[in-house]
Parts: structure tokens; sequence; C-alpha cells
């Protein structure tokens, strides 16, 4: 069964896809945007703005280290670079010139990682990005953005550049169900509540938000009424929804593909407990790295399915 | 508005090469550490730079975008930087003096965001020719001729990134790039040659389709010469392997200290007197 079935969605473009189309329809009203690539922006999708603003794309081959440099640089001298690799070898390969050259000067630079969590698929492991976000929230002023939907990462990637300085935005290679229209807001630092409920809650972002409403579907049929909040922005974290959330469920379970440490899960977890402590369950990848294999077998095998979410919050509200 | 620079005769910018010297005694002598020895080997290249009329700098409004830029990749040796800016009137005596210290804004390395004199937040070694790839890309597309000068250290260049950057700057040909290597020998536990020995610079820089120069970096006279010349190179980025000595200037001190490489660690303040006696 596809994502968002269960929940009578209908399946959309990729997060990529929006960002890349998105960027490029900015590019006129952001004449300051340029685009930085280690050679693969045919699969981040910012060959389509390098395409329309030639002398605004730079790719400096495969060399992420001197990519992100190259990128502080820019941003120093007044531009708003837009750089964008696999989100495993943007956030891991290049770590400490993010740090450096970007997050410890405050660089107003857009870091993009596509092919983000298991879902990419076939490639395997290696090209999995599932520290990224952890990566990303550890740098202080770093705000770190992780879209539900292509309609969702489309006005991330006009907030990030409205947003004056360093912004991580997480995107994914494949197809999601369509959550939003055009006319949904979208606000860096603001939840979106996607499903009302007040039985218990599902924090979630990224792929798992559109498994997240197949498992409240399901939950629904049991007679259980989920919340599901869209925490698409990891840092600043929404914590009024959380607490919000916390005081009126009593029950909260978060899903992410992202590994257990350092992600959405343990960014929720530190409000929670500093504010209003309640049974918590958490679902995403846990300790491991995944494997090749097909995205819908890979999300199953490695526990990131409305089921794994049902009997998060079957576990959660016995608690 | 740019300031007009100050085009010193050779004889005047010795003089200004060995007052920096003193500050760079006195500042990390007060501050009880720091890279005096890393700093004193590029003293010719920064009084060059900011004194001889290279960089064009404009103290009402050191962030112009109209201004030549120095990167400091090799950030420990920040108190040549200081000591300098402090000489041109940049910060007064008594502001440099508070290196290192709590709630100063002259760290041990170079913080862009407390001080806009400083082109780049470095220290972590191997990163300063890609951010000046990025500042020469950024005035090329904004039709400046600034130019954009970054110190390496000769250790520095086992980092790996700086090839990446060097290839960078090739592909784009950016001729108002200019790379300086501060040769002095030695990196932290030892002689360069002995830990990891890139030698030959030149040639390297060269095979990645640089211009590149070979010169004295502490003898006035050829850094002059190299940094003109770098200037009328219009086609690719330019290289200056400066050969230097870490700690020129004071090297007796240091022979009678009995350690020629003196890595990271200030004088005490009975051979700072020495040194000053000898820098006066």
């Amino acid at each position: 069964m596809a994502i968002g079935e269960a929940a009578g969605l209908k399946l959309g473009k990729a997060t990529r896809d929006a960002f890349g189309a998105a960027l490029k329809d900015l590019g006129n009203e952001f004449p300051s945007v340029v685009t930085v690539d280690g050679d693969v922006g045919n699969s981040t999708r910012t060959e389509v703005f390098a395409k329309a603003f030639p002398n605004r794309g730079f790719n400096v081959g495969i060399a992420e280290s001197n990519m992100v440099g190259v990128a502080g640089g820019l941003a120093a001298a007044g531009k708003i670079p837009v750089v964008s690799s696999f989100a495993a070898f943007l956030l891991c390969n290049a770590f400490d010139q993010i740090r450096m050259s970007i997050a410890y000067p405050g660089m107003n630079v857009k870091l993009v990682g596509s092919h983000a969590g298991i879902s990419i698929g076939e490639d395997g492991a290696s090209q999995m990005g599932i520290e990224d976000v952890g990566l990303a929230c550890s740098m202080p002023g770093f705000t770190v953005i992780v879209p539900a939907d292509a309609a969702s990462a489309r006005k991330a990637t006009r907030a990030m550049l409205e947003h004056v300085g360093p912004v991580y935005l997480r995107c994914g290679r494949i197809e999601l169900p369509e959550i939003y229209t055009a006319d949904s807001p979208f606000v860096i630092g603001k939840a979106n509540t996607v499903k009302e409920g007040n039985d218990v809650t599902i924090i979630a972002n990224g792929l798992m938000v559109g498994i997240a409403l197949d498992a409240a579907a399901a939950l629904a049929k049991t007679g259980v009424q989920a919340r599901v909040l869209d925490m698409h922005t990891v840092k600043p974290l929404d914590e009024a929804a959380i607490i919000k959330a916390a005081t009126e469920t009593g029950r909260i379970v978060v899903a992410e593909e992202h590994l257990m440490a350092g992600g959405l899960g343990s960014a929720v977890a530190t409000v929670v407990a500093r504010t209003k402590p309640v049974p918590m369950e958490f679902v995403n990848v846990g300790d491991c790295y995944a494997e090749s294999g097909d995205p819908l077998g890979l999300l199953q095998k490695y526990g990131l399915t409305a089921e794994a979410i049902v009997a998060a919050v079957t576990k959660v509200r016995s608690r | 508005m740019v300031a007009d620079v100050n085009k010193q005769t050779l004889d005047q910018l010795k003089d200004t090469a060995k007052a920096i010297r003193r500050l760079i005694i006195k500042i990390t002598t007060e501050a009880g550490s720091g890279h005096p020895s890393s700093s004193l080997s590029a003293v010719e290249v920064v009084t060059a730079l900011y004194f001889g009329g290279f960089l064009r700098h404009n103290i009402q409004n050191p962030r112009d975008p109209k201004r030549d830029r120095f990167i400091l990749s090799k950030g420990h040796a920040v108190p040549v930087l200081y000591s300098a800016l402090c000489q041109a009137g940049y910060y007064t005596f008594e502001q440099i003096m508070t290196l290192r210290k709590l709630g100063s804004p002259f760290e041990g390395h170079p913080n862009m965001k407390r001080l806009d004199t400083m082109e780049a937040s470095t220290g972590s070694l191997g990163q300063g020719l890609s951010l000046g790839v990025g500042h020469a890309l950024a005035c090329r597309l904004d039709g400046l001729d600034a130019h954009t000068y970054v110190m390496m250290g000769d250790g520095e260049m086992g980092e790996g990134q700086v090839w990446e950057a060097m290839a960078s700057a090739e592909k784009y040909k950016l001729q108002n790039l200019t790379a300086i290597v501060d040769q002095n020998g030695f990196q932290q536990t030892g002689a360069t040659k002995d830990v990891l020995d890139m030698k030959p610079f030149a040639s390297k820089f060269e095979a990645f389709g640089w211009h590149a120069q070979v010169i004295n970096g502490n003898k006035m006279e050829e850094v002059i010469a190299a940094l003109a010349h770098a200037k009328t190179v219009t086609d690719r980025p330019t290289a200056i392997i400066s050969q230097t000595q870490k700690g020129f200037g004071i090297l007796p001190i240091l022979e009678t200290a009995g350690d020629l490489n003196y890595h990271g660690k200030p004088l005490p303040k009975d051979l700072a007197e020495k040194a000053l006696a000898l820098l006066s």
C-alpha cells in the first residue's frame, strides 16, 4: 500500500522536485541567490535553477568541503548561497566546514540535503542521510526544516530564503502524498495540526507525516482519535504546540525517518521532560544502518510504517 | 570612500614591519599564550599588503564592498593581523593588549562576528582558500575589481580541502585571487618536511593551472615585487610561495631558548624584553 493511501491521500511530487522548481521560480525575486553544487545538481534539482540562471550556478565538483567553504565566502560577500548535495555527503562530509564557515560566523547560507532517510532505496546505506537532522540541530543558530510534501517544500524554500541566517532544508527522493494545498500555511517554527484528536498525539515530519495520517486512519477505526502534528521545523521547535499536545492528549509518539539519536524525537523529548512530562514512544530508524532495497520494502523492514506507529500508540496508551 | 593607501617607502615599510613585530611580542607575552613565532614569519607579507599599497582597505567602513580582502587561513597567526591593524590605526595598543582575555573581541583565532576587520572566522586549518574562492566569485558577479588574498601555512597544505579549492579557483580562472603560502618550515610537532612534506609547492600550484612565484618572504623587496607581479597576471589565480623563517626577527632569542620552532607559546617576560631590544 502506498504512503497516504489509507488516509485517502493522492500521491504527489517528491520534496526535492518541489524545492528545485520553487528555487527557480524565486530566482528573479531573490537576485542574490546563487547555487553551489557538488556535481549532483541533477539529483538535488538545483540544476533547474542553474539552467535558468547560468551565471549564478556554481558546480565545484565532487568536493563537498570546498563547496561549503565557497558558499561561506559568497555569503560573506553578500550572496545567498543555496548549497545542495545528498544529505549524507553535505552534513557528514563537510560538517567541520559547515561549523567553521557557516554556523560559527552565522552566515546566511541555505543547505539543502536531498536523498535523506532510508527511503532513497536501492543505492543503499552509504547514500542515506539518517544523521543529518541531528548534526544540523547541534549547531548554534541553525534553523532545520523537514517538509512533509511538495506543497510545504515549495513554501519552505521561500521561507528559508526570506529567513536571514543558516538553514538546513531536508528533502527526499521519492514521491509523497499531497497533504497540503497551495493555500496551506507554512511558518518556520510553527507546527501544523494536520489531524485533530485528543486521545494521543503523533508528532512527525517529512515522509512520516503521511504515514502518521495512515496510522491515524487505522486508529480511528478502533475508536482512537489521534492528533497528528507536522513538526516541519525541528529547530527552533514549536514548544507551545508540544506542551498543548502533552496537556490535552497526555500521550505522545514521535515518528521520523532518522536515527533515534539527535533527531525530532530527542528534541521533542527534551521539551516534554522540561515542561509537561507524559509517556512517550518513538518510531524511527533506531541505532543502525539500513541497506539496499525498494523504498517501501525498506520502510517496512526498518519499522517506519503505519503499523509501527499504531503499535507505538497502543503501547504509549497502556502506560 | 576608499581611503588613499599610504604607499610607504621601502625603509618605512621595514620600520613598520619592526613595529608590528614588537607589537606581536608584547601582546602575546601579555596574553600568556598564543603563536608569536607563527605570526613573526608572516610580518613582511602582511606589512606589504596593508602599508605597501596592495590591499585597498577602508578604515571608515571595513566591510566596504569595494575593498580588497585578506583572509588569514592560518588563523593562529592572528597576532600579526591585530598588530598590523593597530599600526594602521584601526585599534589602539590598549585594545589589542586584551588579546585572548575573557570578553575581548581579540580572540585567539579570528572571529569575524566580533571584529569587522576579520574577513573570516578561521582556526580550523585548510578552509580559508575556499572562502577566498567564494569572495572572488561574488566580486566577479558584482562587477567589482576587488582582489582577494588568502594566507595559508605550509603545514596547512596537508589539508585536502586546500587542493579542492585550488582546483575550483582554476576552473573559474579567478584572476582576482592570490594564495600566499607562508612556508616557515615548521608545524606543531616539528619540521614540516618531517611531518608531512607537501613540497614542492610552486610546481603543484602550476600543475593546478595557477601562476606561481617563489620568494624569500622575509625580504621586503621580494615581497613587494611578487605582490606587484601577481597583479599583472590577468588570466588565472596566482600563488606566492613565501619562504620564511618561523620567528623571523628574533631568531637569536629562539636559538638561545634552544627551540627554533617555538610553536604556540609566548616569550616569557625576560625573553620578551631581549626580543624587544633586538627589534628596537
